[in-house]
Parts: C-alpha cells; structure tokens; sequence
C-alpha cells in the first residue's frame, strides 16, 4: 500500500477514513452498507475501527466511497503519532482536560493537516526550548554577558525610578528637578554606551565565536535529550549516526550537525571498542568503578570514563548519574555532560583546581580526586589526559583530558581528603581560593 | 523622626531617587555604596530595615547578607534584596541565606515603597 512505504504505520485508522469520506458524502450508513451488501452494523463496527478490512471489501467501499483504496487505508507515521504524543505530554499540565491520548489516531484520520501542524509546532518547540536554555546558559556562565546585563539593567533601573518621580511629583522643587534631569542625562547616555557594548560582545570580533557556541549548544542538546545514550548506534555502529542526525530537531545550523557527527563518531568508535552487551554488565559487577574496568578497555582510561558517562538510565541495571567534561590542551571545554550540583561552565572556564585541568600536566596518568562543592556537596573525580589524535614520530600530539564525574551520597565517606572546588571564578564564593584568578560575582 | 532605612547601592542615580521616594513616604533614608564597609555601616547605623543590592564594590550583598544573619544584634533585621531581572540564582540565594523580600531590578517606585512597608511591617515576604 502506498501509505505503508514510510516506515511504521498504523492501519487501524482505515474505519475512521471510511467514516470521514462517507459523511463527507452525505450517506448514510446504512445506504453505504446496503450498497456493497454488509449489514449497517457491521460497518459501523468497520468505522469504528473495531473489525479490520481487505480485499474485496475494501475495494468494494472505496469505489462507493469513489476514492483509491489507498486513500482509505493510509496510516499515521508513527514519528508523527509520538511528536503528537510528546505536544500532549508537555502541554498537558496547563488548564482544561487532559489531551485524549487514546484518540491520537481518531484525531489523525479526521483532521491530517492539523495533526501535522500540531506536530511540526512540537518541533519547533522542542528546537525554541532548547535554544532558550543555551542562553539562559550563556548567562549564567559569561561573565562579559553578565556584567554587561547587569550594567544595562542598573541603568534602566535608575531611569524608571528618575522618570516616575518627574512625571507623579508636579509641585518637585526645580533644584530637585534639575538634579534629576541630569541624572537622567547621565544615564541615557551610559545606557546608549552598554547596549553598544552588548551588541559589540554578540556581533564584534568574537562573532565567529558565538556562531560555534550556538552550534555546540545545538549538538549539546541533542546529547541532552538522548541521555547521553543512543541505542541505534549502540547496535547499528557508526551507520545509525546519519538517521540520528536526520532526526533531530535541535541541530538548526550545519555547523551543529558537523559538531554532533564529530561527537557520534567518537561515540560510535567508543561502543565499538567496548560493546554495551559486555561494557554494562562489567561496570555493574564493579560497582562502576573506573580502576576496574581499565583492564577491558586495554588500559585505555579515557575510553572507560567516556563509556561510563553513555550509559543508559532507566534500565535494569541501575546506573549512577555520571558527569563527564572533556577539554583541549588550552583547557576549552569541548563536550561536557551535566550533573546536578556540579556547575559545568560551557562558555569561559571552570574551576582551576578541577582534575581535568592537573590531568593535562601529567598525561597518560589516571588521577582519581574526592570534590569538595561550596555547598558542602561531595563529588568522585576521574581524570586523565591522553593524546587525541596527530603525533607520530616527531609529530606533536593533541591531548586532550577527561573527567568523569559521580556524586557522593551524603551518608557516605570516602578515603582520602577533599579537595576544595567550585564551578568556575565567575561563580565561585571561596573568596581565599589561591587559585582565584577574577573576582566572582558573588564574593 | 521616621524609621531608619538605610540602603546600601553604590549605583548613585539609583539611590537618589530610592532616596527621595522613601523621604516623601516619611522614612529617615542613609546610604552607602561599598560592600567591603556595609557592615561597619549597618552597626554604626543601627537601621529599622536595610534595602541591599546583591552586585556592590568590595563585597557581594549574598556574603553581607550571610554575615548579618550569623551575627545575632543583626540577625533579625529585616533585609530587603535587590537583584537584577533574569538572575533566578541571586534571587534563590538571597531567599536561602534570609533574605525578608527581594526586587528585582528594574522595579518601579510604587512596588519599592509598598515592598519595603511590607517588610518593616513585619517581615512579610514580598516579591517582584
């Protein structure tokens, strides 16, 4: 059938087309049934989905119906019918009844241009969403963007209070009222000089900068929303990596699909090497401890710490929450996976004291740390830099570092003394850090 | 006399005019614009309410906030934050540390005045 040349399809919608085309149609059911010789309800149960139709049926109702047969028994995509499915799990905490998801296919077969309009706004949502929290990020984490918000947001502080006391007060002393005409003056004028400057940090020299940090936000999301696990590459090796690209909607710019391809490969390469098959049933057995893995990976620490930060949540075997930051022999970070309490800067750089950054001074050696947060949270840290690729005989080699990141439960104490750190200068209160090297915006 | 509020924001502009609104409303209004000095300030002071700016010179108003509320002669005067508009994390923090109410800037006079009432009135928490 033409409908079913698409991937997974539905057929149980064919009932609810017969219906749609004979309303349409002005008939009756029973005039249709009686036409091609079934009692009326039996068709009724036909277009209520309830009996499955074929052959000369079928022919039979379509040209009563003067359609194709195709026309009527055309299914749902199934990545339309989940799309629909995921714009009601996420619209369905607002007001009004529930989205009826039993009636996805009903709502499918009579209204098809809506049902794709539903799913492409999900798409475009999904897209919107996750852009809004590469810049809430940015925010957070860009100390120039931070400064620069905060100067504009002062300045139109002062102007809203200046400008409300000249408009409500009409009897204001003119001593008082010309102070605060040059108050607003002044601040017209360093308003007009940050918003410059704010354009400046998006559209200056550091514009190119900025194009690949949106990409990385892009492919970063993609990981987000997987989990850092992706099963089709898991099982199909590199050759899933195009369709996974194909459908994601977070990867906007060719620049993040060639960022995320980059990272898939690495990946795919990973599971490759370390199959989950015999990965995660180790890693269990060992209460995922990076030390004794390394002899499966053949000594490859790296590989081990990325491993353990793809594995999958949510299946039979618990699996810790992991997170993983790796960077370049300059400290950029250039893939980072998230975890709770542990502040992972995307933009500017982390914490000094971090591991990751004491691994790229010893390379080839394993460190394991205990973390100490601000906050009083406790943090496993493994960490090694290995060369990623160039080298050869008299060649440089480009190293880069991994760190693997697990949370320590409260209750439990782990061997050997805590190293203070924390999320980066820009955020850090340790107002004594020896490392500190700028102020932070709350010390 | 009106009760004491001092407020402690090194933008000028922005405490000359916090400063007018609140003297029309009665209050006796002080102000200091450095965070490393504000709790030299607030004890010499000996304000009814502080109104406190979490992004100073010298010292962030989180660390002052945190200190008042170890200090028992000023654990419980009543602290009204000020914050900047998109930064939830200040604004969380100021909560947590003891914060009695925050706004956020840019506020307009009316919600500063009924905000800081609220606030010397009792310590009602109230928010923009």
């Amino acid at each position: 059938m033409a409908g079913q040349k698409g991937g997974a399809q539905r057929p149980s919608l064919t009932g609810t087309r017969i219906r749609q085309r004979r309303m349409a149609l002005g008939l009756r059911q029973s005039a249709l049934a009686g036409a091609i010789g079934i009692s009326a309800s039996y068709l009724n149960l036909i277009e209520h989905n309830k009996r499955r139709i074929g052959g000369k049926l079928l022919l039979d109702l379509a040209r009563a119906l003067k359609v194709t047969p195709a026309r009527l028994t055309e299914g749902l995509d199934a990545t339309l019918s989940d799309m629909v499915q995921a714009a009601a799990r996420e619209s369905g905490r607002g007001f009004g009844p529930p989205p009826e998801l039993t009636r996805i296919d009903e709502l499918a077969g009579r209204f098809p241009g809506w049902t794709g309009l539903i799913a492409e706004q999900q798409k475009r949502i999904a897209g919107l969403e996750a852009a809004v929290e590469g810049l809430q990020d940015r925010l957070g984490h860009d100390p120039v963007l931070a400064e620069s918000m905060h100067e504009v947001l002062s300045t139109v502080a002062a102007i809203r209070s200046t400008s409300d006391i000249l408009v409500r007060e009409p009897d204001l002393d003119p001593n008082w009222r010309g102070r605060f005409h040059r108050n607003l003056h002044e601040e017209a004028e360093r308003l007009s000089a940050s918003a410059t400057a704010l354009l400046a940090h998006f559209e200056g020299q550091g514009a190119r900068a900025e194009a690949l940090s949106m990409a990385q936000e892009q492919a970063e999301a993609l990981f987000e929303r997987m989990g850092h696990h992706f099963p089709e590459i898991e099982d199909g090796g590199a050759a899933a990596i195009e369709p996974v690209l194909e459908a994601a909607p977070e990867l906007r710019e060719a620049a993040a699909r060639r960022l995320a391809r980059r990272d898939l490969d690495r990946y795919a390469g990973d599971a490759a090497r370390l199959p989950l098959g015999d990965f995660l049933p180790a890693a269990a057995a060992a209460d995922f401890d990076p030390q004794a893995l390394l002899g499966m990976a053949g000594g490859d620490a790296a590989l081990v710490l990325r491993r353990l930060a793809a594995l999958p949540q949510g299946g039979e075997v618990a699996v810790p929450n992991f997170g993983l930051a790796i960077c370049d022999a300059s400290g950029a970070l250039v893939f980072r996976r998230r975890i709770g309490a542990f502040s992972i800067p995307r933009y500017g750089a982390g914490c000094p004291l971090w591991p990751l950054y004491g691994a790229l001074a010893r390379p080839m050696v394993p460190d394991r740390k205990l973390l100490d947060l601000p906050d009083g949270r406790r943090f496993i840290a493994w960490a090694v830099s290995q060369p990623a690729g160039g080298g050869g005989f008299g060649g440089a080699p480009v190293l880069e570092a991994v760190m693997l990141l697990r949370a320590l439960p409260e209750q439990e104490d782990a061997q050997g003394e805590a190293v203070p750190v924390g999320p980066g200068c820009a955020l850090c209160p340790r107002e004594d850090c020896p490392a500190r090297r700028e102020e932070g915006r709350f010390g | 006399m009106g009760r004491r509020v001092l407020l402690v924001e090194d933008e000028v502009n922005i405490f000359e005019a916090i400063s007018f609104i609140l003297s029309r409303e009665g209050w006796d209004v002080s102000g200091h614009g450095n965070g490393a000095t504000a709790l030299a300030e607030v004890a010499r002071a000996q304000p009814d309410v502080l109104v406190l700016d979490v992004m100073l010179p010298g010292r962030s108003g989180l660390d002052i906030l945190r200190d008042l509320r170890a200090q028992p002669e000023t654990a419980a005067l009543p602290v009204l934050m000020l914050t900047a508009k998109g930064q939830s994390k200040d604004r969380d923090l100021a909560l947590a540390l003891g914060a009695n109410a925050y706004l956020t800037k840019p506020f307009s006079n009316a919600e500063m005045v009924e905000t800081l009432r609220a606030v010397a009135g009792g310590g009602q928490q109230a928010t923009s």
